[in-house]
């Protein structure tokens, strides 16, 4: 009898490590996992298939006596069994820094069938799979590889953008610690495709676990890359590094700054050179795309949005966590059917999809699709595909306030509209709080929004007015408007 | 533990950006980076104090002065937001012994509010579970 026991960051941060010593202690042979991703349930105790969650010390016990009470089999949860997961395959079922695991379970089965492959291939591959950036834009991997691909110069780089700084968002981290050997391989065959040697995952500080575990996959897994070459960097705490210029700058040891676009990193990325700078996810949907073919993976998904999406539950939600699916599913079934409605019992007030940048939806948008251009038309955004729920209890106005405060804290300060407009966004905020010539600044904020949207230089100014309007448009009462304008 | 500024330079010479790391370092082994700091830094690197000085003020992670006490570093963005932290942030245990910060999301966001101290995080935390890891401190 084998006990499977995450080690993940949330299953550690719920008490995995003293139920794991205290399994051990019983005489148990206690192996450590990644985590199935469903966190309500953390620290989720798997013994030969079964689930216990969650466990306490006290449980233990109980569990190894054949008296606890189990979820049943945990792939037949209706949280797991609804789920496509090619990106999260492995997530459970093996030990991240497992090179045996890794390989049992079709690790390098990508990489090997890249190198038989031309460059142009490989980029062909993935451009046929559908396959578009994770990190929010939705821009397609293949033509940004092929592009790279295209540059001349002896030089090139892959970098990772592990920067996950949106609320709301863990399926990068989760990637990094359930199963690191599957992102290195998606960057060594980026390398493969465009011609680098060199790859570097930019990781946040904010992830000390990720951290450790990239650092240890990276040297574990090194012979099998060579001659390609991944280093792990660590931010140093700044939001705005998740944008792709300023992780560049970042990475090069200099203030974070956002760049002004073009030129494109692929033609001048970093130090300069050639760059292919991708999500996590984006890097790490690879190695199924090239294992398994670009048709197998452009099967699912709805649209121009191709493949599957590793959705992250959280917020104020019952059974949060990750939840991989193909593009299309409704916003409403996943916050009521999967996510069983709120935590505290209380009506759904709001959603916001996509981080901090991204809209609060009212109940009645329940019926969107995850669809980048479905979003896009109802005035929102997927982002990195982070769900976070709000009860009855949240007041709008405060939400729109906080959006203009996390961009005046984050704002690196390169554009005026960025870096004034937050600051005048919350005092505006504070005014329309307070009562004060309620129309007059609503109509002011209007406006500051449009400026902020349209004359910003990168996504953290252009897109807070999301939020920040969307709150306005769809919860007036909580602005001191009379409900009337929600109709539109 | 007596490494030098120029011994931590030293570690990371020939790496290609290396400013980032070597104030990592700094900050470990001397837990804040002074102006002293600064200074060897620039030097080592061939650059001026105002570039390093510019890095070092841009990012939240670096401390300019040191900090005595414990730092729980506690999260305040949306999905906390959305299972209650504001409600322990208005009631936050004394602070003459640790020292509460916020951070901006530590990717716990479904069963926080969340915390990190160093590399330690923690979950599910309300003003009994925030009180005792204040004690534990």
């Amino acid at each position: 009898m084998i006990v499977r026991i995450s080690d993940d960051a949330v299953a550690l941060a719920c008490g995995a490590d003293a139920v794991a010593a205290a399994f051990e202690n019983a005489g148990a042979e206690v192996q450590r996992v990644s985590s199935w991703g469903m966190q309500w349930l953390e620290p989720l105790v798997d013994i030969d298939g079964i689930g216990y969650g969650p466990v306490g010390v006290g449980d233990v016990a109980d569990i190894l006596a054949g008296k606890a009470e189990s979820i049943g089999k945990i792939v037949d949860h209706p949280f797991i069994a609804k789920q496509t997961r090619l990106t999260f395959a492995r997530a459970g079922k093996t030990r991240p820094t497992s090179l045996d695991d890794y390989a049992a379970t079709g690790g390098w089965d990508g990489l090997n069938a890249a190198r038989k492959m031309s460059p142009a291939q490989i980029c062909e591959t993935v451009l046929q799979s559908g396959l578009r950036g994770r990190g929010g834009a939705g821009f397609p991997a293949g033509i940004k590889w092929k592009t790279v691909h295209d540059a001349a110069g002896p030089t090139k780089y892959i970098v990772c953008n592990a920067d996950e700084g949106d609320s709301g968002t863990f399926a990068d981290r989760m990637v990094m610690e359930g199963d690191p050997f599957m992102l290195i391989e998606g960057m060594a065959i980026a390398g493969l495709a465009v011609g680098a040697t060199k790859g570097y995952v930019y990781i946040r500080s904010e992830y000390p676990q990720a951290i450790a575990k990239m650092e240890a996959a990276v040297k574990l897994s090194a012979a099998m890359v060579a001659p390609f070459d991944c280093e792990v960097r660590v931010g140093a705490g700044a939001y705005v590094c998740g944008e792709e210029t300023s992780l560049l700058n970042s990475l090069e040891g200099k203030r974070g700054e956002v760049r002004a676009k073009p030129p494109l990193p692929a033609h001048q990325g970093l130090f300069g050179k050639p760059t292919v700078i991708n999500n996590v996810l984006t890097l790490a949907a690879v190695p199924w795309v090239l294992a398994h073919g670009a048709q197998a993976y452009a099967d699912y998904g709805m649209g121009r949005s191709k493949g599957t999406l590793p959705i992250q539950i959280a917020g104020n939600i019952k059974h949060g966590g990750l939840f991989e699916t193909a593009f299309g599913i409704t916003l409403g079934e996943l916050v009521n059917d999967i996510g069983g409605g709120t935590a505290s019992g209380r009506p759904v007030k709001a959603v916001q999809v996509g981080g901090p940048l991204g809209a609060y939806h009212p109940v009645s948008d329940f019926h969107l699709p995850i669809d980048y251009e479905a979003f896009t038309a109802a005035n929102g955004l997927i982002g990195h595909g982070g769900i976070v729920v709000f009860d009855d209890s949240a007041d709008m106005a405060k939400q729109a306030r906080f959006a203009l405060e996390f961009c005046a804290v984050e704002s690196c300060g390169k554009c005026t509209p960025c870096r004034l407009g937050s600051t005048r966004g919350v005092e505006t905020m504070d005014r329309i709080i307070a009562g004060e010539n309620v129309d007059a600044n609503i109509a002011l904020i209007t406006d500051l929004c449009d400026t902020m949207k349209f004359g910003s230089l990168c996504a953290l100014g252009g897109f807070t007015p999301y939020p920040v309007l969307s709150a306005l448009q769809h919860f007036p009462a909580d602005f001191g408007q009379p409900a009337a304008i929600a109709a539109e | 533990m007596t490494i030098t500024i120029t011994e931590i330079a030293q570690r990371h010479r020939g790496r290609e950006g290396a400013l980032l790391p070597i104030l990592h370092d700094v900050q470990a082994a001397f837990g804040y980076v002074s102006d002293d700091a600064i200074r060897e830094i620039a030097h080592e690197l061939n650059l001026t104090r105002a570039e390093v000085h510019g890095v070092v003020s841009f990012y939240h992670d670096y401390r300019t002065k040191p900090e005595p006490r414990p730092v729980i570093k506690l999260c305040r963005a949306e999905a906390c937001q959305a299972r209650g932290v504001e409600a322990l942030a208005a009631n936050l245990p004394d602070q003459s012994r640790v020292k509460i910060e916020t951070v901006y999301c530590l990717g716990l966001c479904a069963v926080g509010p969340a915390a990190l101290v160093g590399d330690q995080v923690h979950a599910r935390l309300d003003a009994d579970a925030l009180s005792a890891l204040v004690a534990s401190l």
